[in-house]
């Protein structure tokens, strides 16, 4: 997809002129934010604060370039500020804050998403508004035991306009989650915490397009999509490399980044 | 004695402003009834969110409920409120600056003989190094009410905290000025000040009674707002008094006490006495007994205050 592609494109940018970041994670994470952002949330980035809009919490909120680069194309701030990132005074910093126009919580801190994902989910229920939730989660982040209160929250209070989509991409800052802490089988857990599960190429945007999309929601239960992803997509020497959760690029890797997106754009 | 507790004017208090304001949600963790809010939650019930002991989640889900326009009141014990989701307070409630009211209940030592897991000692010395974060505690029923419609008309993040047992009124009606942030004096003297809050409110005015008939006027302060602290209330007490015994029922470490000293030493240092739980898991027992162990009580305060007048007049520490 090659709007995808041009926001990698801008994250290899924002990451190497910061030598900031968490790329990995950025990459893997970029098609799902492009088809929330272009195809799939109601948002109107002239009006951000808008009541009805449908929300988005980045709950791994480190995997910030990814966020910035589609916000910024999105239109909800210029895209020249993305050259302050992560610079002293910069709103732009590495993780998200309300600061920044169409960003909703400030996170950073693993396992806070869900819960406050539930939050608002209940407050649309409340107020009988038909906006929805969306809460981006990591698979390392599952070992925070707050995700499991949230989840068990969100089946209690029959959520169905709140779904949560986990960047399955099988690292973690320390290597495999399944190493680290293993979590899987993933689709049962939350199966058996009253979830309707379903499991995507992550990378696949008419898939994602579709988990995510409306009508594919279950009545009184809260949604969860695994999206199935690899970390560092798109770069061949960083897809599956665990270094490059936060790597900086040398300028021979920033340029190799540059040709190789490049080059798949030509083809788009 | 009064019976009625400080919680169930809590209740009282926002059952009438949720009639009128349909925003207001009370969330428990398993907690409606250590709260004193299930008449809330019976009355009110699509106002009500029941999140079961998980205090990180309840925190969370309120700055949700928050950042979409309501305004949650989360009542849930103190000691677990405000450590095991220090992070969400932190983080969901602070940085992203939602109008979140924290009701820490049963705070202090109030749940006495239940140890130190059930203490909460540590909750101010967190909170006031917590930015933007209001920190409340009432001193009787009165307060209470006052205390409650205030944070209720705050737009932001607030901490009240709460004891357990019915305590005795200091007040006698609700008829008087309230301001949060704005101490009050209830007693004035001038050969040395007490500033305390809370329950030990009506300790330090037994002391100065007691003061009082051996000839020595001491300054009562009632300081219900302990973030932001009216330093310029304390400012005046050191100047006029020139000595000042601080009393808290928390730890002396980084708390309250801490909070005045601050105040004092960087404006204009007087002999200072901090009176609260020493550095250890607070002894095990009920709230009088436990206070008069650590010195808290009329007659000890006296003694302490005459110190403290000594050594004012030896020309300081």
């Amino acid at each position: 997809m090659k709007k995808a592609a041009l926001i990698r494109r801008d994250i290899v940018d924002i990451v190497y002129r910061s030598s900031a970041g968490h790329i990995g994670g950025s990459l893997s994470e970029t098609d799902i934010l492009v088809a929330l952002y272009y195809e799939v949330m109601r948002i109107d980035p002239e009006n951000p604060g808008w009541a009805d809009r449908d929300r988005f919490i980045l709950s791994k909120g480190h995997s910030i370039d990814a966020y910035y680069c589609v916000l910024a194309d999105r239109g909800f701030f210029d895209r020249k500020e993305l050259l302050t990132y992560s610079q002293f005074g910069s709103k732009l910093i590495g993780h998200p804050n309300r600061q920044i126009p169409g960003v909703e919580m400030n996170t950073g801190a693993l396992g806070h998403g869900l819960s406050i994902g539930v939050g608002m989910a209940l407050a649309a229920k409340m107020d009988k508004k038909d906006y929805r939730v969306f809460v981006l989660m990591g698979d390392g982040e599952l070992a925070e035991g707050s995700v499991w209160e949230a989840a068990m929250a969100a089946s209690n209070y029959r959520l169905d306009n709140l779904v949560a989509i986990i960047d399955r991409n099988g690292l973690q800052i320390s290597g495999k989650t399944e190493e680290v802490m293993a979590i899987e089988p993933l689709g049962e857990k939350w199966k058996s915490f009253g979830w309707n599960v379903s499991v995507i190429d992550g990378h696949d945007f008419s898939s994602i397009c579709s988990a995510l999309s409306e009508d594919r929601k279950v009545r009184n239960m809260p949604s969860l999509v695994i999206a199935e992803t690899v970390k560092g997509k798109g770069i061949s020497f960083m897809e599956n490399e665990p270094k490059w959760h936060h790597g900086v690029m040398t300028p021979e890797e920033y340029k190799k980044a540059c040709e190789e997106l490049d080059r798949l754009l030509e083809v788009l | 004695m009064n019976k009625i507790h400080n919680r169930q004017v809590v209740c009282e208090t926002l059952m009438k402003l949720a009639k009128e304001d349909r925003d207001i949600v009370v969330l428990c963790s398993d907690s409606r009834g250590s709260a004193s809010m299930k008449p809330f939650a019976e009355e009110y019930p699509e106002q009500f969110i029941e999140t079961g002991i998980a205090e990180q989640n309840i925190v969370g889900i309120a700055a949700g409920l928050a950042a979409s326009g309501k305004k949650p009141f989360v009542a849930s014990p103190a000691c677990f409120l405000t450590t095991r989701s220090a992070e969400q307070i932190k983080v969901d409630v602070s940085y992203s600056n939602t109008n979140v009211k924290l009701l820490g209940i049963s705070a202090g030592i109030s749940y006495g003989a239940l140890g130190m897991s059930h203490h909460s000692l540590q909750d101010i010395a967190f909170l006031r190094a917590v930015p933007g974060i209001l920190i409340v505690v009432p001193a009787d029923r009165f307060e209470t009410r006052l205390a409650t419609e205030a944070i209720a008309g705050y737009n932001g993040p607030v901490y009240m905290r709460l004891g357990r047992n019915p305590v005795e009124d200091v007040y006698s009606s609700h008829d008087y000025d309230f301001q949060l942030g704005r101490a009050i004096t209830l007693r004035n003297g001038n050969s040395v000040s007490i500033i305390t809050f809370g329950e030990t409110v009506k300790t330090a005015l037994d002391a100065a009674e007691l003061m009082s008939a051996r000839g020595i006027d001491c300054r009562v302060i009632n300081m219900h707002t302990i973030k932001p602290l009216d330093r310029d209330c304390i400012i005046k007490a050191a100047k006029e008094t020139g000595a000042i015994l601080t009393i808290e029922e928390h730890s002396v470490l980084g708390g309250f006490g801490a909070a005045v000293a601050e105040v004092v030493v960087q404006n204009h240092p007087v002999p200072m006495k901090i009176m609260g739980i020493p550095d250890e898991p607070a002894i095990p027992g009920k709230s009088k007994e436990v206070f008069a162990h650590y010195g808290i009580s009329p007659e000890n305060l006296c003694v302490e205050a005459e110190k403290l007048i000594n050594m004012k007049r030896n020309g300081g520490c």
